[in-house]
């Protein structure tokens, strides 16, 4: 007789029944929910044939727009489940007082703010600033697509890939309990030795494989893809910013991509990198990780300071201040943020002298960023300012963000973060920088740049309710968690002792449920816009008096962004051509040279989510087959010889056209 | 400083009225230190801070759109004498800031042995600090003392404005060893030794935790650290000492299985040398001490007889560490050389170590199959 197991053991791996989480109900109303609303949305766009379309017209394609409304669409979707988690945990903290376990166990309340972490950065603010830069940084700089808009198409689905895993982990088996960094020896397989940990690397693998693709593609567009007159000293700051964080991108992602393989060296086959014994150093990790952790910090903090410039300037109606300076200080930013890591980690016991100085390098960063700060409020004076949605966003973010700078400063000083380091202070300080700066600078770029994408503009009145629930939701959520972390208490409890705290957790969780409106507010705006798109309708393609090229196209844009290629002769490039009285070619328009769409981006991504679950649960064959499968098609691709084609004069003659007559339609001052 | 301390505490109080801010308001010189550092910086920060938020708004208010009073400049975007001020008043704030920091890192180390007991009073000639050795276990606290022989398990003591040297480590993952009213926190890690120098100036039970995540007990990770006027420090020593209880290697191995919400358990009496075994991570008998391995390491290896170490190297704590790949724990029962080998059990081995390949061959790695050993050409 054979052994059973053996077979099942062979054929799935680690995968058996047990794998899913059929005791946790919180997880198999989910599961209903997903499948009831997946059922829905596939039922839907069967009954209304928009497969085919949906293939042919987003899947496949290549051009940088649309890519970037996908990078859009993926960060809303995972908004969602991150911020599931953020109330879940919440509910959590401000429950479990006095004797009562809350409603979650240590095994779910640990995967949940370990599922947080990882999705609201690799998932929601990666993705949105990612997709912000594809669509804006072409259009900014006057070309028709990236360099490579193949690997465009191709990064976006390893991100997406990289999410889908991290999804997977809900119903399959279980996320990580490790907190967002996964510091070994607790992330080892001694320690952890279940699947949690493989989801996290193999989910951050792929997906940063789309990242740093993505950002070799953008440093490469930006450099080589200007139009002409456009020096570098005349780009736009946000694809100045755009050019920093790119380079951040490609600097600092090998560095988690090698972490990670030395990690799961660890974990697969046995090595001795981070282990507590044979010679392995758990620091060496959490060195490692923070060497990419810290400049990741900037690399989504940099474009939100880009879109800021922007608004502050159009809104203003007034030059940007200081622009050289601005440059100056991002590129200062950059370079120091290489050399400021180990303020994460002060309480690990390096000596004083190796503690000052990178608490004084993290000071150091603080006037650069002061004089942005500094920048953007003189370029409000003498300023004619419209208060419109995006300048509001801008307002609330110069406000808000001093004080995340001021307890980020006060945290680089050692001895004040011996005392506060892991706490809700903490926690608090980076809220108060994510949320109030690059969330914040989010959805000022969105409201920006939302006619341009689709022509009509968003309505005001939910935005502005959404607006108010998420700037009065943050104050409410993490101010009373500065306070906590003055009463020293520390980040990731599950259950507490101290009943006189828990009013302050209670207040925290308002404060969640006040953001929860503002993102209710901030979809019904969206949904609300898009039935009412005619009343919105913006045909100039310039509807905030623009200053920068992406506001010389229509909105949107035509494929081919520009029917000719612009010529720069100022750093406010529209706002310059308006100024001289620019008119718009009417004819001699050519054919126009546009790469083709490809299926091959999602093809290999979806191998690799195949590739990366099968070994997650050891499923050694599958591991292979899916490999080989890689291997074949991305060799397969370089034999697609059918990469480009020609948009026919004909055609460029009769978009433009169309765009002539909206323009005299509209009565423009 | 004292005074500026309790101005800006003023308005907070006020707010804040019944909650205890034991981060600005400790019960130990070093935290109270740390606290006043905390409040000091931030007072800093708020010359520039303020300001600017002020401008904002006024800025934001004057130049609104409606207020066609106001001076409009589109064209308006530099000014050196500006620049030259945005840059330099962060600059001068942050130079102020950075020499603090200099000097009170320096000063509030928690490597560096205390000088004072408090603001004036510095620590007498004939004080002995009050060595205490601490393990973070699975999910509690480990506390030893050396001095007495005694330990106790989520529960410390120590004398009031005696200088204290906490021996931090732990016995399985990263910890981090916090007790708020006393002195800012360190991490405590397997196979490391990290210090921290404090003392307590008033009586009083203060919480203590882990602040770093450790795994699903971590919530209940908890103690208490008690501050004792001088006897009553005294009688809590001689409680532990006549409550029995003896700590073994044996009992340690016990102890430190993962376990949650533990209550308070004494020792009377603790084995000799249990701190540094576990430190070492050798408290299993067999098992060789990391501090042996690099004293071995140093010298350049043992050669041959370094294969006898292979069990005590292929030592892992709970279980076989459980990587798919890796290699199965092994052990050396003997060695011995190719004429003692039993040739009718394994010929093709026999018949392969006859031919003429060098004898040291033998001798596999510990590790890592195929590396050629240092001595081997």
């Amino acid at each position: 007789m054979f052994d059973l197991s053996v077979v099942t053991k062979a054929i799935f791996g680690r995968l058996s029944l047990e794998s899913f989480p059929i005791h946790e109900p919180i997880l198999i109303v989910t599961f209903i929910a997903v499948l009831l609303g997946g059922g829905a949305l596939v039922a839907g766009l069967t009954y209304f044939r928009l497969w085919g379309y949906l293939w042919r017209e987003w899947f496949t394609t290549v051009d940088h727009k649309r890519i970037g409304i996908m990078y859009m669409i993926l960060g809303l979707i995972m908004l969602l489940r991150g911020f599931a988690d953020a109330i879940m945990m919440r509910l959590q903290q401000a429950m479990a007082f006095g004797g009562s376990e809350g409603y979650l166990n240590a095994h779910h309340y640990d995967q949940i703010f370990t599922a947080h972490g990882v999705i609201m950065i690799f998932f929601v603010a990666m993705p949105m600033v990612t997709g912000l830069m594809n669509y804006i940084v072409p259009l900014q700089i006057g070309a028709r697509d990236v360099s490579f808009p193949f690997l465009n198409n191709f990064s976006f689905w390893m991100t997406a890939g990289g999410a889908v895993l991290v999804m997977m982990s809900l119903f399959v088996g279980e996320f990580a309990r490790t907190g967002w960094l996964a510091y070994p020896p607790l992330s080892g397989i001694g320690y952890s030795p279940d699947v949690g940990v493989d989801y996290y690397i193999w989910a951050l693998q792929v997906a940063g494989v789309g990242t740093l693709l993505s950002g070799v593609n953008l440093v490469c567009t930006i450099v080589k893809m200007r139009a002409p007159g456009m020096t570098m000293m005349k780009m736009p700051v946000f694809t100045w910013t755009s050019l920093c964080t790119n380079v951040l991108i490609v600097a600092a992602f090998p560095v988690l991509t090698a972490v990670l393989v030395l990690l799961s060296l660890d974990r697969y086959v046995g090595t001795n990198f981070f282990t507590n014994d044979l010679g392995g150093s758990p620091m060496m990790y959490v060195n490692l990780i923070w060497i990419w952790g810290h400049p990741e910090v900037y690399i989504l903090i940099l474009p939100a300071f880009g879109i800021f410039s922007e608004v502050t300037s159009t809104f203003s109606g007034k030059k940007l201040f200081g622009y050289t300076s601005m440059v100056y200080a991002t590129v200062v930013i950059t370079i120091l943020s290489y050399l400021v890591w180990l303020h994460h980690f002060f309480t690990m016991g390096s000596g004083a002298s190796v503690n000052s100085f990178f608490g004084i390098t993290t000071m150091i960063i603080s006037i650069p960023t002061g004089a942005k700060i500094f920048n953007w409020l003189f370029t409000m004076y003498r300023g004619r300012i419209r208060f419109e949605l995006p300048m509001m966003w801008t307002v609330a973010f110069m406000l808000t963000f001093v004080i995340g700078g001021m307890t980020g400063v006060l945290l680089a000083v050692p001895p004040a973060d011996f005392v506060l380091h892991n706490s809700l202070f903490l926690i608090a300080h980076f809220h108060n920088v994510i949320i109030g700066g690059v969330l914040f600078g989010l959805f000022a770029g969105i409201v920006y740049w939302w006619p341009k994408a689709f022509g009509f503009r968003l309505d005001p009145f939910w935005g502005k309710l959404s607006f108010w629930f998420w700037v009065i939701g943050f104050y409410v959520a993490f101010m009373p968690l500065y306070v906590l972390g003055l009463m020293g208490v520390t980040r990731r409890l599950r259950v507490f002792e101290d009943p006189s705290l828990q009013i302050w957790f209670q207040v925290a969780a308002v404060g969640a449920f006040l953001i929860f409106l503002g993102i209710a507010a901030f979809l019904i705006q969206i949904a609300v816009s898009v039935l009412r798109r005619n009343e919105l309708r913006e045909t100039s393609g310039d509807p905030w008096d623009g200053r920068t090229l992406e506001w010389a196209t229509s909105s949107p844009p035509p494929d081919y962004n520009f029917a000719f290629t612009p010529v720069i002769h100022d750093n406010d490039a529209w706002w310059d051509m308006k100024k001289r009285g620019y008119l718009r070619p009417q004819d001699g328009f050519k054919a126009i040279h546009m790469p083709s769409n490809t299926g091959a981006g999602i093809i290999l991504a979806g191998l690799s989510v195949v590739l990366a679950f099968a070994l997650i649960w050891y499923i050694w064959w599958l591991a292979a087959v899916s490999f080989i499968g890689l291997l074949v098609v991305a060799i397969g691709h370089t034999f697609n010889y059918s990469r480009d084609f020609y948009i026919p004069a004909a055609e460029v003659v009769r978009t433009e056209n169309e765009r002539t007559r909206l323009l005299s339609g509209q009565v423009k001052a | 400083m004292s005074r500026s301390r309790l101005l800006a505490l003023l308005p907070l109080t006020a707010a804040l009225s019944g909650c205890d801010l034991v981060v600005l308001n400790p019960s130990g010189d070093v935290a109270s230190q740390q606290g006043q550092l905390v409040v000091v910086s931030t007072l800093l920060m708020l010359l520039i801070i303020v300001p600017v938020m002020a401008l904002t708004v006024l800025f934001a208010w004057r130049y609104r759109q409606s207020n066609t009073k106001a001076r409009y400049e589109p064209e308006w975007d530099h000014s050196t004498q500006l620049e030259l001020v945005i840059w330099a008043a962060p600059l001068l704030i942050i130079i102020v800031l950075g020499a603090l920091t200099w000097m009170t890192t320096h000063l509030l180390d928690p490597y560096r042995p205390i000088e004072r007991i408090a603001a004036n009073r510095p620590v007498p000639a004939e004080a002995k600090t009050l060595e205490i050795d601490v393990v973070a276990l699975d999910w509690k606290w480990l506390f030893l003392y050396p001095e007495y022989g005694i330990a106790a398990v989520n529960e410390v003591a120590a004398p009031v404005d005696r200088p204290i040297r906490f021996n931090i480590t732990s016995s399985s993952v990263m910890n981090s060893f916090y007790i708020p009213a006393l002195a800012g926190q360190i991490y405590a890690m397997p196979g490391m030794q990290t210090q921290l120098h404090a003392v307590i100036n008033q009586p009083g039970a203060y919480k203590g935790f882990s602040a770093n995540y450790s795994g699903a007990g971590f919530s209940g990770m908890r103690f208490t650290f008690h501050g004792m006027v001088d006897g009553g420090f005294e009688r809590w020593v001689s409680e532990v000492k006549a409550g029995g209880g003896a700590l073994d290697r044996n009992g340690y191995l016990q102890l430190e299985r993962p376990s949650e919400n533990e209550p308070v358990r004494r020792y009377g009496t603790v084995e000799a040398g249990l701190f540094k075994a576990i430190l070492n991570m050798c408290v299993e008998p067999g098992k060789m001490c990391m501090n042996d391995m690099a004293a071995i390491d140093a010298r350049g290896g043992l050669g041959m007889a370094g294969i006898h170490i292979t069990m005590p190297l292929l030592y892992d704590k709970h279980a076989r560490r459980g990587a798919v790949f890796g290699p199965e724990p092994r052990d050396v029962i003997g060695i011995c050389t190719v004429a003692e080998l039993v040739p009718e059990l394994v010929p093709d081995l026999v018949a392969d170590l006859a031919a003429p390949e060098p004898a040291p061959e033998l001798a596999a790695p510990l590790l890592g199959a195929g590396l050629p050993r240092p001595s081997t050409p």
